[in-house]
């Protein structure tokens, strides 16, 4: 297919289907999404203790993210307790690691199974109701399952909290951000890879119809019961492999961290980074995960002997968040990648756009 | 069997609920004539309750001043909220709609908490006696205030959207905007209206809630109970929010009954609601009152 595309292009033009599917649209997309892995591989050898903490967080909040666009985004469902399901994850890997034995390398991908298994079954209910019902189920899920965290002694450690052990692979312990950093980036493009792919796949073709019109899906033969819960199963994996390298990573997973607030801050991830895109779920959580290290920068910059500036920093990040996502919704509620998209458009035209 | 106890749990379930019905009330009124799902509706509560606090403790004004004060301030609060925010997101997909509200609502709880600090503070005292007692029952003052201050808002609805003009144009746009729009009705003037009264009621009952139990952020979490209400309730129904929040009212005390004499699991109380509401949703989707929504291709 390269060869249909010659150096200097003047627009896309496919002439199969198969050449609209796949994973990278042009082969210049492909060789800087390979060459900023390659870079991204040599960060940690450049990098210090504080990037790399952000370039984590990026990585296991961007994971989960992923899994609500897929609900949100491509299924059409909202949820509002992804944050319940992020902690699932975290606990449940902690749990099977510390009262099974089981190595930490298999205990993440297990708890995403075991998330995606309690997905599917608060999924069943989301399979009957719709839109706004669903929006007031999920966070009656999300109080629930926080309510279920905080009593549930010999799953989470109560109020306690549970302790999570460090990554280990063939004896060798990842326990710094250095060598934490390549373990997070592996899930990353897996499960970007793999959000992709799945929808190039005929179910991914189904959530979109689901989302564009469900009562014409129905009509076509797509089985709304059937996607809708699935895409509930896949969001919990998502949410549950983030939240096990989330627990394994901090090596404390407390009941406390996974309330409504994470909840709404995946969403405006989803929502900022544009909803119904795979690399916009990336976008997104870069935004969020930055947005309140610029406020904390930008207080320290205005008032360092500003006590009760300083003070107010926890909720001067709250606000920005908040005011964030209104702003977003108002001005542009395609999200971040709709603007990449439109930067692209540009470029790829320049100079004569016409 | 603690009887006693168990009358006088049911008796502040009625007491909350008739609140719980009010706000409840105040959130259908928004969904039935914008079809927004306010997700801010705790934070009126908390906005209104923090303004009328400062106004009788900072600026030291009667509380005959201070709280018609409030009220004008919320009026104008709720105006300028829909004509900012929530205009813009006419004709917006559902999940923006939430997701704006969601995020007004973080934006004004940490404003107030920033502006007022995380802790909670008594309003001054407005009445001379404690508590009185009735058949038995020791019942806080404020208690039989916010229950009669209650009644007389659900009568003045039910009066504002039988006979009053605004009242009638309201449940025409709710009815079918586009018919209500060609019939002269500023469909636009509804919308900031129904924000308008939805933000001074509320604050009207974050005030009163002020009153028995003070002000702090936990207020906000009322606007998060009334989910559980209006599903039981229905989304769309006045009557099913004031029946809806009587029966969660009692619910939750029920369950916190049941809780302290047998169970002993804790927390009953602010989870009951939702396993109610899960419940409610699986049965009945609808509501006790709503009207189901019927689609057309």
């Amino acid at each position: 297919m390269a060869s249909a595309h010659s150096r200097m292009r003047c627009g896309e033009f496919r002439t199969t289907y198969q050449s609209d599917m796949t994973i990278f649209p042009t082969p210049l997309a492909r060789r800087v999404a390979i060459a900023s892995v390659g870079l991204l591989l040599l960060a940690p050898l450049v990098l210090n203790q504080y990037y790399l903490n952000l370039f984590i967080q990026i990585g296991y909040y961007g994971i989960a993210a992923l899994g609500l666009n897929i609900v949100v985004g491509f299924t059409g469902q909202i949820s509002l307790g992804h944050a319940a399901f992020f902690g699932l994850g975290a606990f449940t890997s902690a749990w099977i690691n510390n009262n099974f034995g089981i190595p930490v390398f298999f205990c993440i991908p297990l708890a995403g199974l075991l998330t995606m298994a309690v997905g599917l079954l608060v999924g069943i209910p989301a399979g009957r109701i719709k839109g706004l019902y669903l929006a007031i189920a999920t966070l009656a899920s999300q109080y629930i399952l926080e309510d279920f965290f905080a009593r549930a002694d010999w799953f989470t450690g109560g109020s306690a909290g549970a302790m999570a052990s460090p990554f280990t692979i063939f004896g060798y312990v990842m326990n710094n951000d250095r060598s934490y950093f390549y373990v997070v980036l592996f899930y990353v493009i897996i499960m970007y890879l793999a959000g992709s792919n799945l929808l190039r796949t005929r179910d991914g073709r189904a959530f979109i119809a689901v989302r564009d019109h469900y009562l014409s899906a129905e009509i076509m033969g797509i089985n709304l019961n059937k996607y809708r819960i699935l895409s509930f199963g896949i969001s919990s994996f998502y949410a549950g492999i983030g939240g096990a390298l989330f627990g394994h990573y901090l090596g404390f997973v407390s009941a406390e961290g996974f309330t409504l607030l994470l909840s709404i801050q995946f969403l405006a991830m989803v929502i900022i980074g544009g909803l119904g895109s795979v690399m916009g779920a990336m976008f997104g959580t870069v935004f969020m995960v930055l947005l309140p290290q610029v406020m904390e920068f930008g207080v320290h910059l205005v008032g360092s002997n500003n006590s009760a500036l300083t003070q107010a920093l926890a909720y001067i990040k709250e606000i920005s968040i908040g005011l964030a996502i209104i702003l977003f919704l108002i001005f542009e509620p395609d999200g971040l990648a709709h603007r990449w998209k439109m930067i692209k458009n540009y470029w790829k035209l320049y100079p004569f756009s016409y | 069997m603690n009887f006693e106890l168990l009358t006088q749990m049911v008796v502040n379930g009625i007491i909350v609920g008739t609140l719980y019905g009010v706000v409840a009330m105040c959130f259908v009124l928004i969904y039935k004539s914008t079809r927004v799902v306010n997700f801010a509706q705790g934070e009126f509560l908390l906005i209104g309750a923090w303004t009328c606090w400062a106004m009788l403790v900072k600026f030291e004004l009667p509380f005959y001043v201070g709280f018609p004060l409030t009220l004008v301030f919320m009026l104008v609060f709720g105006i300028a909220l829909q004509m900012l925010v929530l205009r813009p997101m006419i004709g917006e997909p559902i999940i923006s709609v939430i997701m704006v509200t969601i995020g007004l609502s973080m934006f004004f709880q940490s404003l107030v908490s920033w502006i007022f600090g995380g802790y909670t503070k008594a309003y001054p005292k407005v009445f001379d006696t404690e508590s009185v007692n009735i058949a038995g029952l020791q019942i806080e003052t404020a208690y039989i205030m916010s229950l009669v201050v209650s009644v007389i808002i659900m009568v003045g609805f039910y009066v504002f959207f039988k006979y009053s003009r605004m009242g009638l144009a309201m449940r025409a746009t709710a009815f079918n905007q586009q018919i209500a729009q060609s019939l002269g009705i500023s469909v636009k003037h509804v919308f900031a209206a129904a924000w308008a009264i939805s933000a001074v009621v509320s604050a009207l009952a974050g005030v009163v809630i002020g009153m028995v139990n003070g002000v702090s952020s936990a207020l906000s979490f009322i606007g998060i109970k009334v989910f559980p209400v209006v599903i039981l309730g229905g989304m769309d129904s006045i009557v099913g929010s004031i029946v809806g929040g009587l029966l969660i009212g009692v619910l939750e005390n029920l369950a916190e009954f049941c809780d302290s004499q047998w169970l002993h699991l804790g927390n009953m109380y602010n989870i009951a609601p939702f396993y109610a509401l899960v419940i409610i949703l699986m049965i009945k989707p609808y509501g006790l009152f709503g009207t189901k929504d019927i689609e057309r291709i």
